[in-house]
């Protein structure tokens, strides 16, 4: 199977032309195949339940009175960036892959809408992560680095200090994050470009702004980020909906986590308690 | 490149004898399949070597497929109905008068004693671009080289491009559209029957295709209800050779007269766009009104509403506007 498609140019040259559609679907069933995997593993080995206990007994003493019955967790600027992203995430998806599997409509009008759509919320998100929001917390550190490892180990049955508890992020969502960044960065700077070719409000039409190699591995770069986040997005909303993650979803909906679940899961020294109501809204 | 107008590439060939067995013959081999009617477009490809299939599935041996029947008040045409049939068919003449006179604007008498109406509004895109085989927009790649500032895009769209600038040449369609004909096809979950203009798709839908048509679909007829029997009709193609061309424009209309009044009109163009243009808005612009130089200007200048034109085409918006003019003020078919 070839990755990608190439083209030979008028004047006899090789050009990359856009990916193999077919990663479309190994992106879905790799998806889908994690996912199916994940539930198997955590059902046969309780390793999710179990890991939480184990860290739980690793985790310092504090105060439990000063804590608060609503942990404020994700402003309603968070909350809103994250809804909006993904609604146009989805969007995005769903116009640039439903006519590939044959569900024929005039998409590329609503494509760069939705495009234009995540471009304004990500760059909404990082001046806002960036200026109000603590940026690095979502960053992995050494100590995420240093517990990984220790959970590797105990996981192999080796020897190991137990793991802390997590700062404000687990090192999954740091890594997801991590990878959407990168995916969606070059998904957004190539369609940004990609809208130079067809007809929009924003820019003269001019599809000879690059040759066609460059547009090439553009369309690649373009595809392959569209496609992976195919994989991306089934994980990410399996574990939306799985159990021992629910209160993460809902913390996402409704700003907030209880005392219990702060304690249960969180090192109030990485990640110090605020109270929902102190919160400010942005 | 096509450079080589010689041996055709090898492929399997098929004869079916009956739609099911066509149709059987494309459920097995699906996007291989190449479904051969007159063979004046495939053909084309196949010399060229552009496109290499490795089934070919001949429906020239499937009777059922040809002629013209009556049904109810219309007529029923079979897709592979040759268009020299349907030009001396008495019945299209005497009631649909438009459709004999746009089939008999198609190509030459050798071509139409040998193309089929359903080959004619299923062919594929004449931009030369596309037919010389570079990976443009339409044949999967990324790029439209007609639309470019050096392009030659005389012959193309000035109306609902999107990315691709390509045009349909047929010119039975616009007439079939006028007619209000509905296209039956058979597909593998069984019969589908669609309006003419539904027929046909944009690049906005599907840049790579011209028709709804998909891999194991077949288009086996055409009914033209008798809705428009007997109306006013008025078909104009222009062309660079009158003795053999596609159209650069063309024009079918169907109205019925009250007096002097428009009662009810249809009408299509071909050749501005990806898909016949049915100008919906003309026709409800100009219904309860005077046949007028006035009513034909207005219509005239609606038609051309939202034309783009490129680099070379530009003659083709006053071209659309005054056959849309022509139209209106009629001269029967």
């Amino acid at each position: 199977m070839n990755l990608i498609q190439w083209a030979t140019s008028p004047w006899g040259e090789q050009v990359p032309s856009h990916i193999s559609w077919t990663l479309l679907y190994v992106s879905a069933i790799a998806g889908v195949l994690f996912l199916i995997v994940h539930a198997i593993y955590v059902a046969a080995t309780g390793k999710s339940a179990a890991a939480h206990a184990e860290i739980s007994s690793a985790a310092p003493a504090v105060n439990n009175a000063q804590i608060p019955e609503r942990v404020a967790r994700h402003s309603f600027g968070a909350r809103a960036f994250h809804g909006i992203m993904a609604l146009s995430m989805l969007a995005l998806l769903f116009t640039a892959f439903l006519p590939k599997v044959g569900v024929q409509f005039a998409w590329v009008k609503w494509h760069w809408i939705a495009g234009v759509v995540l471009t304004i919320s990500v760059i909404y998100h990082i001046i806002h992560a960036s200026f109000v929001l603590d940026f690095w917390s979502i960053w992995p550190d050494a100590m995420d680095v240093e517990d990984a490892k220790r959970r590797m180990n105990l996981a192999m049955g080796k020897p190991s200090p137990e793991p802390r508890k997590f700062a404000k992020y687990p090192l999954e969502n740091k890594l997801y994050h991590l990878i959407v960044m990168l995916a969606g960065l070059a998904a957004i700077g190539t369609g940004l470009f990609m809208m130079k070719r067809v007809q929009t409000p924003f820019f003269t039409r001019n599809p000879y702004l690059f040759g066609d190699m460059t547009w090439g591995w553009m369309y690649v770069l373009h595809g392959l980020a569209g496609v992976g986040f195919v994989a991306l997005v089934t994980v990410h909303i399996y574990f939306a909906i799985r159990p021992e993650k629910l209160f993460i979803t809902k913390s996402m909906i409704f700003g907030w986590i209880t005392r219990d679940q702060y304690l249960e899961h969180h090192d109030p020294n990485r990640w110090p308690a605020v109270a929902e109501s102190k919160k400010a809204s942005f | 490149m096509a450079v080589i107008r010689d041996v055709i590439p090898a492929f399997e060939l098929f004869q079916p004898t009956s739609v099911d067995d066509a149709l059987s013959l494309q459920s097995r081999y699906g996007a291989k399949a190449w479904v051969l009617a007159g063979g004046l477009d495939s053909f084309d490809w196949f010399k060229d070597r552009i496109k290499r299939p490795e089934v070919v599935i001949d429906l020239s041996q499937v009777r059922e497929l040809r002629g013209v029947r009556t049904a109810g008040d219309g007529l029923e045409i079979g897709a592979m109905t040759t268009l020299t049939e349907v030009v001396r068919h008495p019945v299209v003449r005497e009631k649909f008068s438009i459709l004999p006179v746009a089939a008999e604007s198609a190509a030459s008498p050798q071509i139409r004693n040998q193309g089929t109406i359903g080959g004619n509004v299923s062919q594929d895109a004449r931009c030369w671009y596309y037919r010389g085989g570079w990976p443009c927009y339409r044949a999967g790649g990324n790029i439209c080289y007609a639309d470019t500032p050096t392009g030659l895009n005389r012959e193309h769209a000035i109306l609902d491009a999107d990315r691709c600038v390509a045009v349909n040449p047929s010119d039975t369609a616009p007439a079939l559209i006028a007619l209000d004909a509905k296209m039956v096809l058979r597909t593998p979950k069984g019969e589908k029957v669609v309006d003419a203009e539904n027929y046909f798709i944009g690049p906005s839908i599907d840049i790579t295709k011209m028709t709804i048509l998909k891999p194991g679909d077949l288009l086996t007829s055409i009914r033209i209800p008798g809705t428009w029997a007997g109306a006013q009709f008025y078909f104009e193609k222009v062309r660079d050779r009158n003795v053999w061309d596609f159209p650069l424009v063309n024009v079918a209309s169907a109205i019925t007269m009250s007096g002097n009044t428009i009662q009810r009109i249809r009408i299509a163009v071909n050749g501005v766009a990806a898909h016949p243009v049915r100008l919906t808005a003309v026709e409800a612009a100009v219904a309860g009104k005077q046949r007028s130089e006035e009513t034909a200007d207005m219509a005239g200048q609606l038609a051309i509403q939202g034309a783009e034109p490129l680099q070379y085409n530009g003659f083709k918006v006053p071209l659309l506007r005054n056959l849309v003019k022509r139209a209106i003020r009629g001269a029967a078919v």
